[in-house]
């Protein structure tokens, strides 16, 4: 990334999940931290998801999901990204998932996953960390 | 003694109380945590209202119903307990209902999956992943059955949240109790077929506002006709809440959204007096526990005078708002889950002091998981405590003549009015959505209260003060990772065994009706009875109605 470039994240909903209330929140925040932020609205495909993100040309993208289908959603994101050569974005996810799920959800490739209460200072904090360090290392 | 001199005298008093305060304790310095926009006092006294007894509260039973609907209140009965409830697959929900049942829960409330909601069958490639995942797989009849094995139809009350295909699915329920050899008018029950809120909210949309708002005019029908104790919608305030909105946001947003039910049916030629005794509410029961019990109690009185005087409803009944309350999922939290125990019991006493006609009780795990059987029990264990132990079904309304509560009514109802006239100004509900109205001054609140939060203006326990490190609880519910493998399995003997020339037939006969302006409800009930599945319903009326494409708010 260019010294000066804004970070580009792509905020989705994907599956049939209708709760958007954190997506919106989220998305907004990022805004007012400086962000460009792209949001999908709902009811995205895992490929709908991954064309936006290649189109839009984003650093980031972030999953919101609180209707228990993440396991198989977000590896199917990782996947297709994989398959598009797009592998360097990043993925990080929100919602209900349960501790039992994040372990593999990370081992397929999620970089980060953030609970209910999470502060979007935190999530902020993560980006411009993880964006800085590929940037620098990638 | 006259009313105005006993006013000017309390007045003097309060002059002079006023005046004697130290200068300390002249501004406050605790913020009050009333989430609407109203100046919320430290104190009340007789001379904060602006209130005449008879016109304003009058007695329980009584326009404009500020006391509550009913004479006696819980000293009739007390509101219906009713756990929402639906998991994985039909037999395993069944479990669920039957020990509910058991556990002395009054009715029953499903809860549809995603699938099911959005109106696609369990084989179809969108929903993958989500099959029996926030509630139970219903592909067609079959599944339907199996759900209320050995639940007899007349004895129960079933509320079923399901919006955009409504109509099916209290066609098959109708069908189910045809087979239990129950006749439609001893149903009792709800479906709550209220699609300006997923526009607006909650997201399970399908069909575009125009055929959706027909399909809920027919079930009005229909059910004027044949099914004299149903509920034939739940208009709801509780999916606003959850997205963000604030407590008058959800009264006023829900009570316009009744606004334009009322006004598609009467544009239908239905009498307001046939279909509006059987138009029911839902709302949340959030944390701040007056600013509650007030919204309830306002939102009682605006619907009353929207329905009398706007409406010109005659029958005492069209100007009841009953309505169900859940407690605030949006309140749990992950963190110190047990903490929800209480949060949960506050919010549920709030509903009650509100008086609500049925109440659904969180479990305090949901923050992570679908309710176990232990928290589910635990749950309704809330509702059992403050209805047998504590004594406030005792008396109709004991907070009302409360200073405090009144006056937050009165505050609450102005608030109310004022949006349901922005919203009147701006051409109705509809067009409101359509312009994004509501959606946007949601999520403006949604977005103010987690900055409060963020910046310590709002104390969440566990979240932004007292926190501490636990191990995640065990115990959770986990559903079945098979369940939609053999959800398929199901479906496909379905295929097999009905008569797929019926099935065909079922389908163009729908397909007609939907291009005409005719009832649907006699075509999709002779469609479930042939087994024709959900999936299959829904694909011919996106093909004659179309689909609704979300605008984007953001």
């Amino acid at each position: 990334m260019e010294k000066g470039q804004r970070i580009r994240v792509l905020i989705g909903k994907v599956g049939l999940d209708g709760h958007d209330r954190g997506a919106k929140v989220i998305a907004q925040a990022l805004r007012d931290a400086g962000m460009e932020v792209i949001y999908t609205g709902l009811r995205q495909t895992p490929e709908q998801i991954v064309e936006a993100a290649i189109q839009e040309d984003v650093q980031i993208i972030g999953i919101s999901i609180l209707s228990g289908a993440h396991s198989y959603l977000l590896p199917r994101i990782i996947e297709l990204l994989a398959r598009e050569g797009a592998q360097d974005i990043l993925v990080i996810a929100g919602g209900v998932i349960p501790e039992d799920d994040k372990t593999s959800l990370k081992e397929a490739g999620v970089a980060e996953i953030f609970g209910t209460g999470t502060s979007t200072v935190d999530i902020i904090d993560f980006i411009k960390q993880r964006n800085f360090e590929e940037s620098t290392f990638g | 003694m006259d009313k105005g001199k006993e006013l000017e005298k309390i007045t003097q008093a309060r002059a002079l109380w006023e005046s004697k305060k130290k200068p300390s304790e002249l501004t406050n310095k605790r913020v009050s945590t009333v989430e609407s926009e109203i100046d919320f006092q430290p104190l009340y006294a007789p001379d904060s209202l602006d209130m005449d007894y008879l016109r304003d509260l009058s007695f329980p039973g009584e326009f404009p119903y500020t006391r509550g609907v009913q004479p006696d209140m819980y000293r009739g009965r007390f509101w219906t307990m009713r756990q929402y409830a639906g998991f994985g697959s039909a037999q395993e929900t069944n479990t669920r209902f039957l020990y509910l049942l058991k556990q002395g829960q009054t009715g029953l409330s499903v809860a549809f999956d995603l699938v099911t909601q959005i109106g696609y069958n369990s084989d179809d490639p969108l929903a993958q992943g989500e099959v029996g995942k926030v509630g139970v797989a219903i592909d067609s009849l079959a599944d339907m059955e199996a759900l209320f094995k050995d639940i007899p139809l007349d004895k129960v009350s079933t509320s079923m949240t399901i919006n955009a295909p409504a109509a099916i699915l209290l066609a098959m329920y109708i069908v189910v109790a045809e087979k239990q050899g129950i006749e439609p008018s001893k149903l009792s029950g709800t479906i709550q077929n209220d699609i300006l809120k997923e526009y607006m909210a909650r997201g399970t949309y399908i069909f575009p506002p125009v055929p959706s708002m027909r399909l809920i005019t027919d079930t009005f029908k229909y059910c004027a006709v044949h099914l004299p104790n149903w509920n034939t919608i739940s208009i709801s305030g509780y999916h606003i809440r959850e997205a963000g909105s604030n407590a008058v946001q959800e009264v006023a947003f829900t009570l316009a959204d009744g606004i334009a039910y009322v006004q598609a049916a009467l544009d239908v030629g239905l009498e307001i007096d046939h279909f509006a005794p059987r138009l029911s509410f839902f709302f949340n029961a959030h944390s701040n526990f007056f600013e509650e019990i007030a919204k309830f109690r306002a939102a009682r009185r605006v619907w009353a005078q929207i329905m009398k005087n706007r409406f010109k409803a005659q029958n005492p009944k069209s100007l009841m708002l009953r309505f169900h309350t859940q407690t605030a999922g949006c309140t749990l939290t992950a963190q110190q889950p047990e903490v929800n125990i209480m949060r949960v019991a506050f919010q549920a006493l709030s509903a009650v002091l509100g008086g609500t006609q049925s109440l659904h009780t969180n479990a305090w795990d949901e923050a992570l998981a679908l309710p176990s059987e232990e928290s589910a029990l635990l749950a309704l264990r809330t509702q059992q405590t403050i209805a047998y132990e504590t004594g406030v079904t005792d008396t109709v309304d004991p907070l009302g003549g409360s200073y405090a509560v009144e006056k937050l009514t009165e505050d609450l109802e102005k608030a109310v009015w004022d949006y349901i006239d922005q919203i009147d100004e701006l051409g109705g509900a509809v067009r409101a959505i359509e312009l994004g109205f509501q959606q946007r001054e949601i999520q403006a609140s949604a977005y103010r209260y987690q900055m409060e939060i963020e910046h310590q203006q709002r104390i969440i326990v566990g979240i932004n003060k007292f926190q501490i490190k636990q191990d995640p609880p065990q115990g959770l519910l986990r559903i079945n990772p098979q369940v939609e493998q053999e959800q398929k399995k199901k479906l496909a003997a379905v295929y097999r065994k009905r008569n797929q020339a019926v099935v065909e037939k079922s389908l163009i006969e729908l397909e007609k009706a939907a291009q005409s302006t005719e009832n649907l409800m006699p075509y999709l009930l002779d469609c479930v009875r042939e087994y024709t599945t959900l999936g299959e319903i829904c694909d011919v009326l996106r093909k004659v109605f179309g689909e609704y494409r979300q605008e984007n708010t953001f």
